[in-house]
């Protein structure tokens, strides 16, 4: 029999420190639904969407009620979308997304990740249709997400695409202006992109995936910032080895969800995420635990180095807890998303310039910052080739999810509600980058032998 | 099957006698329980034994919820397994 303060132990990080099961995702390969008719191929992807998820959020439920453990999302991600409909002859592909977004609906789920595209070495007819698409489709979607490949360590940076998705996401923001322009909420573009992230919005189901899978993310901000509590004053070695025992504790209790979800469902089991996902409530952010370290507030000087040790410690404790771990597996910085990030945003305390900082160590990158609308498409482009760098250098995956608030400038805020949560618009670095985007091409993938 | 039933809330007559009496009129067996009082505070943990029990899972939740709003008390029942998983090895 186990001690009975444990059991109050795990009752009290689920009630006081908010730790749940971020999202159970299904892996859904679209790949067998290609056909040459459009209509044919939507018919095909909307049947086996239904078809394989059908249980899925029914299933989440239950596991929920009988241990005893919040899971917040139950989602679903596919093929990317481009791969799919590139085979048939449509000259626009915001049809597929009204495909998606309806057997999401359908099943119950709350988004759907994989109107996507992988383009980091260059643009097949089906990525130029899709990333044309993606404004629009976000437009008049309200589960689909969208990302876009732009970049790997392995290829370099296509330039071209980096280009175009500032201009897509300059759109997307003038398209779902009335709603704060929220459509970019639902919209990343990365390097060197995962096949089995089970977080949206950059959720696809890669190619190398199976037929369908089960892939679990899990939380637990609020769990390591109590820990730490317990240790002020102590040296780091301490700190790392609290972060490391409570990210054990967590993820174990997403890899029994993820077995359970795999065996109910009689789908294979994919990975645990391992990431530190933080909601807009109170007690459930990952700046509060850096400022827990001793920062006075997020952004201070030591805060990558906070985050740098926080990340690696969860990977650490982590990985033993689970079979398989996967994913971004790190801890994430949205600031919208982050009630202590919001903060740090407001007071000053944390600039753009930092954050990108931040993403060099820890997944994935600039993610959820609302950026003055004016911004140009230009600028945007700046910022994402700025972070693609970062990620093709160092091997790792990075992202951007930016959103240019159309109408709204530095010191006014956006509200998209529920997890997305609000920000303070964010001021940008003025100083164009005009003519370095509009040269287009590639730039070269980087070697990896001399690596200083 | 085991399962974890915690038990939270003021302190009063009764409380034990009425969770045990929906587990042995549903045939769940109790088969260790820990109680104490922590500043009027009453806390139970009791580890149960559901495999005989007629009721789904779901079902006997219902159950406890009832006696938990009639009392004023917050009852939990887990299965075991995210106590097994959470602090052993």
């Amino acid at each position: 029999m186990f001690k009975y303060e444990n059991i109050l132990q795990t009752i009290s990080m689920i009630e006081q420190q908010k730790l749940d099961i971020r999202t159970i995702t299904m892996g859904i390969s679209l790949t067998d639904c290609a056909d040459g008719n459009g209509e044919r191929a939507r018919e095909k992807i909307y049947e086996k969407i239904v078809r394989k998820a059908e249980h899925l959020v029914e299933t989440g439920r239950l596991i929920e009620r009988e241990y005893g453990i919040p899971i917040i999302h139950k989602r679903i991600s596919v093929t990317p979308v481009s791969i799919v409909a590139g085979a048939s002859d449509d000259k626009d592909y915001v049809a597929f997304a009204r495909t998606l977004d309806r057997a999401a609906a359908q099943v119950g789920v709350n988004f759907i990740g994989g109107f996507s595209a992988l383009v980091h070495k260059g643009y097949t007819k089906g990525d130029e249709v899709l990333i044309r698409s993606i404004p629009q489709a976000l437009a008049e979607t309200e589960t689909v997400c969208s990302s876009v490949n732009v970049g790997s360590t392995k290829t370099g940076i296509n330039m071209d695409a980096v280009k175009q998705m500032g201009r897509v996401i300059s759109e997307t923001a003038r398209l779902t202006a009335k709603k704060d322009s929220i459509g970019c909420a639902k919209l990343v573009v990365f390097a060197n992109a995962v096949e089995d992230n089970p977080f949206m919005a950059g959720a696809f189901h890669g190619v190398g995936e199976p037929d369908c899978v089960i892939n679990v993310g899990v939380s637990g901000p609020g769990v390591v910032k109590r820990a730490l509590e317990e240790c002020k004053g102590a040296p780091f070695d301490v700190v790392a080895e609290t972060i490391k025992k409570t990210a054990f504790q967590v993820t174990r209790v997403g890899q029994l969800v993820a077995s359970e979800a795999s065996r109910r469902l009689k789908v294979p089991f994919g990975i645990v995420d391992l990431s530190l996902a933080p909601t807009p409530a109170v007690g459930d952010s990952i700046a509060r635990i850096l400022e827990e370290m001793g920062l006075e507030a997020c952004g201070a000087p030591g805060t990558t180095a906070a985050l740098a040790l926080l990340n690696d410690a969860v990977k650490k404790g982590g990985v033993m807890a689970s079979s398989h771990v996967g994913g971004l597996s790190g801890a994430f910085i949205p600031v919208s998303e982050d009630e202590g990030m919001i903060q740090a945003a407001k007071t000053g305390a944390l600039s753009l310039e930092k954050l990108e900082a931040m993403t060099c160590v820890c997944s994935v990158g600039l993610d959820m910052i609302a950026i003055p609308g004016d911004t140009s498409s230009q600028t945007i482009s700046g910022i994402i080739a700025d972070e693609a760098a970062i990620g093709v250098i160092n091997n790792k995956t990075t992202a951007v999810r930016l959103i240019p608030a159309v109408g709204k400038k530095v010191g006014d805020e956006v509200n998209f509600g529920g997890l997305l949560g609000s920000a303070p618009i964010m001021s940008v670095n003025a100083f164009g980058c005009g003519a370095f985007i509009e040269r287009g091409g590639r730039i070269p993938a980087p070697i990896h032998s001399m690596r200083n | 099957m085991k399962a974890v039933i915690t038990v939270l809330g003021r302190d009063k007559i009764g409380i034990i006698y009425h969770v045990t009496k929906v587990l042995a009129e549903n045939k769940v067996n109790v088969l260790d329980i820990s109680q104490t009082i922590l500043q009027d505070y009453f806390t139970m943990v009791m580890i149960v034994d559901i495999k005989e029990s007629s009721l789904k899972f779901e079902q006997l939740q219902q159950k406890l919820d009832e006696t938990a709003s009639q009392m004023d008390l917050s009852i939990r029942i887990q299965h075991q397994e995210i106590f097994d998983s959470m602090h052993r090895l």
